[in-house]
């Protein structure tokens, strides 16, 4: 008996009604674990029952321990009929399963019902006792931590980067078994969420051994997810980075977080033997201080299975290892090498971080993707779930291939996804290819000289902007330049990724957030018919996404793009396609060329004059774009740069591919020339309604910025004022002749009109950023789009905001041009240089404020203190991995819930945004009772992965599906002051940028 | 438009200015053109749709609020809403408050179905839209159910049970004690009075003539028909009969004269006119004080007072600054009259007859 669990019912409050005749209710509850069932006393006639109970024991497995949730059931005594249920609470356990985490789970949890929603609360307190088990074949993987963050978490070091983690679970849906015909809805969904507990459990201890077998003790950036695969079954699937994490022990240690928020800079690469007092939870770098480079590029693949046409964009060029360039030859070849048998024992070398340890990136050689349409059909056997498994593995391959022609090694920023339609189901992997630093990798004991000399010749400014392919033998044609940062590395024009951008990167004004929204209709069809026709209309989405990016990339002024996610979406008679990124501008990638709009007819007078107007507003946009974001990149012209340009390019046509054979799609030309601008034809009204739809997307309004990455490039002084929300908007189009045009429009209005509303929703915290906004889109139905959307807006210091990034900019390049050597000190030198007179800001004293939540409100203008005897605890929620101003102090577990609500009784529930509004209202409620429990008062990296959201208005009812993640943690906030150790390198600390600001 | 359009933040977003739209008792509609005229649109760059999804957002939100402000601890203790507690102070004192006009109609009213059927007229007749005129008689009533069967200070059973601030949590006072007493205020002759007036006249009644007011419950604990501060006490209003004396008693009405007369003589600019009605202007208060062991006569207090002493008083043009000498000289002199023994209940009836009457007396 490796665990006892100890459960004790303190109190109810709330409860709803449950004799009409008392206006009173017998309560008592029931406690479940396993098949243990323990009850309370009857507390007679009362709304606020006081159990007080004695401990329950259950002495269990550890393996039952993580897979089974603890349930309880409040329930209404009745003498003479069955007794209702009043709902109940389900409680994860996990978090009190490795030592580190929450020892006790203790506290006041929202009682749900189905049916009901929220009835009353319960107040309970959760012990166990993990006796230590010798027995070496085990099955549970109690101890190995789980974060949904995709960072290296705050307060933790990365020892070793083991790699990719992967599982998945099938089992029949509840909802579609038999018995379900005679069961109540209420019995049914409660079926449903304790069997994807179960099976949550279940997934989460698999990887735990899968880890503990690598011989790690943590998996970063946790994803799991559902798919409701309908008749054919139920799968929860996950993925995630194995990692060995070492706690950093002493809070003082930390160097502060400076407002700046960001990702986790902890190690120095440089060092030999990292200080573990520089694994900040800091913030580090602030944006504009550096000047880096990346390098642009994209790879365009997809796979569709039910044809067997590879239609991958990507020709696949063996990759040799070719010298890249000059300099770095030698050293990239070695440092290849490394990688390369680090990784290749490796089935699939693929991160699901998106933000790293400083040096770990090495070059980024542009996004990879992968899509597969597949028939689903029922999961006979559930133990074997070979088919998902096979059909995962086929995507990773195709994956794995994809970064192998752009010479690299590995994937980052990598996620998987579904979307299902009756019974297709289009599968999608994407990630970004990239070279990694191979210490990060294994074990310590392989460490060497060689590797030593490696980094200190790593170009790791600019580096991951550098091309890691072969310059003669590129996958894709690419229009290649001088780094304009080190000027001896090859870099793309523009770049994608789906990661985070790297802290230390250096960007010229700020970013923002950049979507390419698309409509494509489709006949209705059964089974391979189906599938096919989607497989045949893929390529044309992916192509029109990534146009549509390029071109609204390049009507922003900038170069860059990260956070890249294209989520396609598949309903009965239509295609979606949604690509959200945040768009910047490197200093280390060329300017881009404009947009240049080319007429067919040229002979036609009018028709001319409207082509040079147009142009005109394009210019007209560029241009007031680049002063809305600031971007005003230093002048070097290229004499003095001396950079080799090659031949001149012949500017790139861009051919409208609807009308196109799948054939000669793979002919694209995908590259845009440099300083040629873009060309875009205009032959059909398509492209002139594109051309429109270009300009009507209108920029937020001043005093707000966006973005879907962790932080939002360009700004680092946030306050701490966060609110994190969940807007949900359905359109029913009308079916009358749907074009692809309408159809587009409706979609983009859509999508407009919710971040308008969004913004004047929020106007009250300007300036403001939204941060991490995510979109996902999904078609409930045939005439229904539904969109979702989670962020956060923060606020920022609007007069620390407004410093100009130029002296930092033009500091480095000057830097970067000299002596190579000095390379090896840069993160040192630049942080002095920006603050030539306090190199090291004096130690101050650090304020702690309590844990204690209360007053801790999201309103600037806080008023007289007011009831004083409010006894609820603010939880801040944030899908960040950080708390602006405010620092990590302890991670206590993972939250995964998974809820279910329906109705028969739509209207007198305020229709469907009534229902729709409280049960979110509900999830919130009860993430934050559960991190509360645990001791916590925040939740960061929170996700809702899952709003199904069903209705049918003539029969009154409605159902709605729920699915969210995110990491309990422990925060405590700092005040102005911060403590620096004046011994410590700060990779950079806002307050002392600010102050360097000052001072030149 | 949207077939579903929700906005929920983790920490719920309250918008002040529709939450008072709201509260007025504004169709979704009318709020946004009220909305549109305050000028938003040109302020924020927003469109009408977007008011309009805001607006249908804010008030599904109050919806939702609306249940647990009827319980202002629930508001406190509830998971569903994560609200800062100053706003959610704010919630429940705006929710609570009340128009000036709308609470003059009820006050002293019996706070039932009969009047609830009024709202209609009471509604055309100030100007305040039906559903907000419901939602503060729904309010008076609340507070009134839940206060009604308590005893001890019934500003302090307010305060703890709907957590209003200070100044409300009086105002509810008055209007639960005039609505439990009857008052009449409707009549016309009251109508120059303001609801101020009569919570001021509330408050001094509650501290004086109540039961609670002597500082002993009654010590019999099966006699709990009195709650503390909500009935008068009735012993009292018995013994008021005592000073019936004061104009029934030729000699003692002639000597109250008398002494009143002397210590004014040249004080009072209308020392004449006061001479005059020296005996009906006695006649008046001593009846009033002896009248109130009827109910109908307790009902009819500021009718009376107004009648036997405020009327009088103005048509002859007494400045308040007289009225306040006389009321002085005329309560202080009883201690003087050696043949009348009920010194302190007259103090205790006069000490607050006195207070109305000088907030009472105005235009």
């Amino acid at each position: 008996m490796p665990g006892k669990l100890k459960v004790k019912i303190v109190a109810g409050r709330h409860l709803p009604v449950m004799d009409r005749a008392s206006d009173l209710t017998d309560a008592f509850v029931e406690v479940k674990f396993g098949n243990t069932t323990f009850k309370t006393d009857v507390y007679l006639k009362s709304l606020n029952p006081q159990w007080n109970s004695e401990w329950f024991k259950f002495e269990v497995d550890d393996e039952d321990l993580q897979d089974e949730p603890l349930q309880i059931t409040v329930l209404d005594h009745d003498t003479y009929s069955a007794n209702d249920a009043i709902g109940k609470v389900y409680i994860d356990i996990d978090p009190l399963l490795y030592s580190e985490a929450a020892t006790v789970i203790s506290g006041w949890f929202p009682i749900y019902d189905t049916i009901h929603g929220i009835r009353g609360e319960i107040n309970v307190v959760v012990k166990v006792d993990l006796f230590n088990d010798l027995n070496r074949f085990r099955q549970s993987s109690c101890g190995v931590k789980f974060f949904c963050t995709t960072s290296i978490p705050k307060c933790y070091r990365a020892v070793i980067i083991h790699g990719f983690v992967e599982e998945l679970v099938v089992n029949e849906d509840p909802e579609y078994q038999w018995i379900d015909r005679i069961r109540t809805p209420r019995a049914s969904n409660e079926a449903r969420q304790r069997l994807i507990s179960l099976m949550s459990g279940e997934l989460q201890r698999k990887i735990g051994l899968k880890v503990l077998e690598m011989r790690g003790n943590a998996v970063v950036g946790y994803l799991q997810c559902f798919d409701l695969e309908g008749e054919s079954g139920l799968v929860v699937r996950a993925i995630g980075t194995a990692c060995t994490l070492d706690k950093l022990s002493s809070p003082a240690a930390f160097l502060p977080a400076c407002n700046s928020p960001s990702k986790e800079m902890k190690e120095i690469p440089f060092n030999e033997d990292p200080n573990p007092n520089t694994h900040s939870s800091g913030p580090s770098t602030p944006l504009k201080n550096q000047t880096y480079s990346f390098s642009p590029s994209k790879s365009y693949s997809r796979q569709s299975s039910s044809s067997d046409t590879d239609l991958s964009l990507t020709p696949k060029t063996g990759m040799g290892s070719g010298s890249a360039g000059k300099e770095g030859g030698p050293f990239k070849a070695l440092l290849r090498q490394q990688t390369q048998s680090a990784l290749e024992q490796r089935e699939f070398p693929f991160f699901t971080l998106t933000a790293f340890p400083p040096g770990f990136l090495v070059h980024v050689g542009g996004v990879v993707s992968a899509r597969s349409v597949k028939l689903l059909d029922r999961i006979h056997n559930p133990d074997e779930p070979e088919t998902r498994d096979a059909w995962w593995a086929e995507i990773r391959q195709e994956i794995k291939s994809h970064a192998k022609a752009l010479g690299c090694h590995a994937v980052v920023g990598y996620s998987e996804s579904t979307s299902i339609c009756e019974e297709v189901c289009i599968l999608s992997a994407s990630g970004t290819a990239a070279v990694l630093n191979p210490r990060f990798l294994q074990d310590g004991t392989v460490e060497g000289c060689l590797e030593q000399r490696l980094e200190e010749n790593l170009p790791t400014r600019c580096g991951f902007c550098h091309i890691p392919y072969d310059e003669l033998n590129m996958p894709f044609p690419a229009h290649l330049t001088y780094c304009y940062n080190c000027r001896k590395q090859k870099v793309p024009d523009v770049l994608f990724t789906t990661i985070d951008l790297p802290t230390d990167a250096t960007v010229i004004g700020k970013g923002c957030l950049i979507q390419a929204r698309l409509c494509r209709l489709k006949k209705k069809a059964q089974a391979e018919a189906n599938a096919t026709a989607i497989s045949n209309l893929l390529p044309f989405m992916e192509y029109e996404v990534h146009t549509q990016l390029m071109n609204k990339l390049k009507l922003k002024g900038m170069n860059a793009l990260f956070g890249l996610r294209i989520q396609i979406t598949v309903g009965e008679n239509m295609l979606m396609g949604l690509a959200s990124a945040t768009g910047v501008y490197l200093a280390a990638l060329p300017t881009p060329g404009g947009i240049q709009i080319a007429g067919k007819t040229p002979n036609d007078g009018s028709y001319e004059q409207h082509i040079s107007h147009m142009q005109k507003k394009i210019n007209d946009t560029i241009a007031k774009n680049k002063e809305l974001y600031e971007i005003n990149p230093p002048e070097i012209s290229e004499e003095i740069i001396g950079s080799p340009i090659p031949e001149p390019r012949q500017r790139s046509r861009l051919l409208r591919s609807q009308s196109e054979s799948s054939d000669e799609v793979t002919e694209l030309d995908l590259s845009h020339g440099k300083k040629d601008a873009f060309v875009l034809e205009i032959d059909d009204t398509d492209a002139m309604e594109d051309v429109h739809s270009l300009l009507t997307d209108v920029p937020p309004p001043s005093g707000f910025y966006s973005c879907n990455t962790e932080i939002m490039p360009g700004i680092n002084n946030w306050t701490s004022e966060i609110q994190m929300f969940t807007s949900v908007r359905v359109i029913r189009l009308s079916s009358l002749n749907l074009t692809n045009q309408a159809l587009n429009k409706n979609f983009n209005d859509l999508c407009e009109n919710l971040l308008k509303s969004l913004y004047f929703k929020l106007r009250s915290m300007i300036p403001c950023c939204l941060c991490h906004v995510n979109f996902t889109v999904s078609l409930p139905e045939d005439e229904l789009i539904q969109v979702t959307v989670t962020a956060v807006a923060i606020t920022f210091d609007k007069n620390q905001a407004l410093q100009t990034t130029k002296t930092p900019v033009e500091k480095s390049l000057q830097r970067a041009s000299t002596d190579n050597e000095e390379l090896l000190q840069f993160p040192l030198e630049l942080c002095s240089d920006s603050l030539p007179s306090h190199p090291f800001p004096p130690a101050k004293a650090m304020t702690v404020e309590k844990a204690s939540p209360v007053g801790d409100g999201n309103f600037r203008n806080r008023s007289a203190p007011p009831c004083a005897n409010s006894t609820v605890g603010v939880v801040k929620m944030t899908p960040l991995s950080f708390i602006p101003g405010a620092k990590i102090t302890k991670y206590l577990g993972i939250i995964n819930m998974f809820f279910i609500r329906e109705t028969t009784s739509l209207r007198e529930e305020g229709g469907v945004s009534g229902f729709l509004h409280a049960f979110i209202a509900e999830v919130f409620a009860m993430v934050r009772a559960h991190v509360a429990a645990l001791g916590g008062n925040a939740v960061v990296s929170y996700i809702m992965k899952q709003c199904v959201f069903m209705e049918n208005p003539n029969k009154n009812q409605a159902q709605c599906l729920i699915n969210v993640s995110g990491d309990a943690v422990v925060f405590v906030r700092e005040s102005d002051l911060e403590v620096v150790s004046s011994q410590q390198p700060t990779t950079n600390c806002q307050s002392s940028c600010t102050e360097g600001e000052v001072t030149t | 438009t949207s077939e579903l359009d929700i906005f929920v933040g983790n920490t719920t977003l309250i918008d002040e200015d529709v939450y008072r739209l709201w509260l007025d008792g504004y169709s979704v509609t009318d709020a946004v053109a009220l909305r549109v005229r305050s000028g938003i649109l040109e302020q924020t760059g927003a469109t009408a749709a977007v008011l309009q999804s805001d607006t249908m957002d804010h008030y599904r939100t109050f919806h939702m609020l609306e249940r647990l402000l009827h319980a202002p601890p629930k508001l406190l203790h509830q998971l569903i809403f994560q609200i800062p507690p100053s706003r959610q102070a704010l919630l429940i004192e705006r929710y609570y408050a009340f128009d000036e006009a709308f609470v003059r109609e009820v006050l002293g009213k019996k706070l039932s179905k009969g009047t609830k059927k009024d709202l209609d007229d009471i509604s055309t007749k100030t100007g305040i839209t039906l559903k907000s005129c419901r939602r503060q008689f729904d309010n008076f009533k609340r507070v009134f159910k839940v206060v009604e069967e308590m005893r001890g200070s019934l500003v302090d059973n307010i305060q703890q049970h709907f957590l209003l601030s200070d100044r409300l949590a009086r105002d509810y006072a008055a209007i639960v004690f005039f609505a439990n007493n009857r008052f009449e205020t409707g009549k016309k002759k009251l109508q120059y009075l303001s609801f101020g007036d009569f919570a001021f006249c509330a408050e001094l009644m509650i501290q004086n003539w109540t039961l609670g007011a002597v500082g002993e419950a009654p010590t019999d604990p099966d006699s709990q028909m009195d709650d503390m501060d909500m009935d008068l006490d009735k012993e009292f209003l018995q013994d008021l009969k005592e000073l019936k004396v004061l104009v029934a008693d030729k000699d003692l009405l002639d000597l109250h004269k008398s002494l009143v007369c002397t210590a004014l003589r040249g004080k009072l600019g209308v020392f004449s006119e006061m001479e005059a009605n020296f005996k009906n202007l006695s006649r008046g208060l001593v009846n009033v004080a002896a009248k109130l062991t009827h109910n109908k006569d307790v009902r009819d207090l500021f009718v009376d007072l107004v009648e036997k002493f405020v009327e009088p008083c103005r048509s002859d043009h007494w400045p308040l600054s007289d009225v306040r000498f006389f009321l002085n000289q005329y309560s202080a002199s009883v201690h003087s009259l050696d043949g009348f023994r009920h010194q302190a209940l007259w103090d205790r009836y006069m000490g607050t007859l006195r207070g109305c009457l000088l907030r009472l007396y105005h235009d």
